[in-house]
């Protein structure tokens, strides 16, 4: 039972349900759509990308818990770093949630989502709002996918 | 008796059939996860076998494997003496005329493949019409889109209503001159709802127009009849009626079946072959190229073997009590609403539930030792339909009981609790 409370902290079900920049940018230059066709998540990520930085980030869309409150607390710590930043937070986020990370306490709030690595048929609802940001900043014109 | 069921009484079941006594038949089920009693309830996914099936299997490598229909030597004989038996036993199973009716394939998606492939390419023409409804399994409807494109062919949907149901009388309306097949579930994974394919052939035919069944889900929970139901064809698979993967079966009527080009060339197919002309093989064997799965046959007439034991009768009678228990209870708890409330229904319990992702539903049942499906069970129309990305769903199975409800109900409580 300590493992799904692992899971299911507290700040990941507050976010799950209060959701932070849950909303579409009108100025964003970047987007991007993440699904999961197996359990129909589906996220749209929207930067404002400013002189190599994010100006400002959003999402909308449905998912589980776990996915709905990765996405949020990713827009929170991405606003207001570079680009590079972004991915170096992505790829430590990814090792995190994998199993392939310490306990995360580099990632700052993010390491609520050390207990993912416990349950690695959730990994692709952690990691979804990610690979979408990741394909927005890149430019990527497909959906992506976790599956 | 009164066929009404009363609650908490028990509804009339058998008394010969033990559920407890049957339990013992099926090694997988005593073990545990996450350090609780496992409870599978995802049987519409795939059923566990019991030791009969397993044990076909394994006697079959350990003393008669060999190839099928050429060897003169006694293992040979052996080995299609065997196959050949279960042709017969599905032919009993699903009240076929004919023994040549039945066709091995490897499951019902391979079974509907055939039929939109071979009878689909050489009867469904540009400007044609294929009819299915909106409740079936991706597996019926894509091998039609795959034929439609093909052809230029349209995909037609009958509607379903809010509870899950065909709405028959809009069924109807779209049977015309350009249907050239059509294409319905006789029971529906995400929902449960039973289909009256009884009527729905009937209306077909009046109009000269095929009906393929796919009985993917029927065929573990009621008595088929494919005689009475006067279907041109069936498709079944093994894994779901308690036998093993890759293993299914395709009925079709003679009629049909000799008119219809191979599916697939090469051994075992054909008559004589040489390069300028090739004969094709008679029913069934036009249809079964290559060296088959003879093993999982075997296995899938033990399964068969299994089933009459029991009887489908008692099954159908004790899922339907089991069903019956876990709508009551499942509706009883507030927050959670049943999709899928068919007036006629087995064996499928769909649920969503208030600001619960269904996916968060699965993990937590899952650490109660609780096998449920949670997702779009291959059937987005479904989904898109109630407007819902997913549901969770309940599936019952002959060895399944009342208790194992009930730990699905406490289950669902504790999911609230963590989430709620």
């Amino acid at each position: 039972m300590s493992e799904l409370r692992e899971l299911y902290q507290e700040v990941i079900l507050e976010h799950s349900k209060k959701p932070k920049n849950f909303r579409a940018i009108e100025t964003a230059n970047h987007k991007a759509e993440g699904f999961n066709p197996l359990c129909g998540d589906h996220f749209t990520i929207y930067v404002d990308v400013k002189d190599g930085a994010i100006n400002d980030i959003g999402f909308q869309g449905s998912g589980c818990a776990i996915s709905k409150a990765s996405a949020s607390m990713m827009t929170q710590m991405l606003k207001g770093k570079t680009e590079t930043e972004a991915e170096g937070i992505f790829t430590r986020f990814h090792d995190l949630v994998t199993g392939h990370a310490g306990d995360g306490q580099d990632l700052g709030k993010l390491a609520v989502f050390a207990g993912v690595s416990e349950f690695p048929l959730r990994v692709k609802c952690a990691t979804l709002a990610w690979h979408a940001m990741r394909a927005a900043l890149n430019g990527d014109q497909e959906a992506v996918s976790t599956e | 008796m009164s066929t009404v069921a009363k609650f908490p009484e028990k509804i009339h079941v058998a008394s010969s059939y033990d559920v407890r006594k049957i339990r013992k038949d099926f090694p997988i089920l005593h073990q545990t996860v996450h350090g609780k009693p496992l409870v599978y309830l995802d049987n519409a996914a795939t059923t566990q076998k019991p030791l009969a099936v397993i044990e076909a299997i394994e006697n079959y490598y350990r003393r008669d494997n060999s190839n099928i229909h050429r060897g003169v030597h006694t293992l040979s004989e052996r080995a299609t003496e065997a196959y050949e038996k279960v042709r017969v036993a599905a032919q009993k199973f699903l009240n076929a005329a004919d023994h040549k009716e039945i066709i091995f394939v490897r499951g019902t998606t391979e079974a509907i493949n055939l039929v939109a492939q071979t009878y689909g390419r050489k009867n469904v023409g540009n400007g044609d019409e294929v009819l299915i409804t909106a409740m079936e399994h991706h597996s019926n409807i894509v091998p039609w889109q795959l034929l439609c494109d093909e052809k230029g062919a349209r995909l037609r949907v009958a509607p379903i209503n809010d509870r899950g149901e065909l709405q028959l009388d809009e069924f109807e309306k779209l049977l015309g001159p350009k249907t050239k097949i059509v294409a319905v579930g006789h029971l529906s994974n995400a929902l449960g709802t039973i289909n009256h394919v009884r009527d729905i052939v009937r209306m077909a035919h009046a109009r000269n127009i095929p009906v393929l069944v796919d009985g993917a889900q029927a065929a573990p929970r009621m008595q088929v009849d494919v005689q009475a139901l006067d279907c041109d064809f069936y498709a079944l698979s093994g894994h779901k009626i308690y036998g093993p993967t890759g293993i299914g079966i395709l009925y079709g009527k003679t009629k049909l079946l000799e008119a219809m080009p191979p599916y697939q060339g090469g051994g075992d197919m054909i008559a004589s072959v040489t390069f300028d002309k090739t004969v094709y093989n008679r029913l069934p064997y036009k249809f079964e190229a290559g060296t088959p799965n003879i093993a999982d046959t075997i296995g899938l007439g033990a399964a068969f073997e299994y089933l009459n034991q029991l009887g489908l009768e008692q099954i159908e009678q004790h899922e339907a009590d089991l069903l019956a228990y876990a709508t009551k209870s499942v509706e009883a708890i507030s927050g959670v609403q049943l999709i899928g409330t068919a007036k006629e229904k087995a064996g499928v319990l769909s649920f969503v539930m208030e600001d619960i992702h269904p996916h968060d539903i699965g993990t937590i049942l899952d650490t109660e030792g609780i096998a449920v499906r949670t997702g779009h069970h291959c059937a987005q129309p479904v989904m898109q339909r109630f407007g819902i990305p997913a549901t969770a769903r309940a599936s019952f199975g002959l060895y399944n009981t009342r208790e194992e409800v009930d730990a699905l109900v406490k289950g669902i409580r504790r999911v609230q609790e963590v989430l709620g």
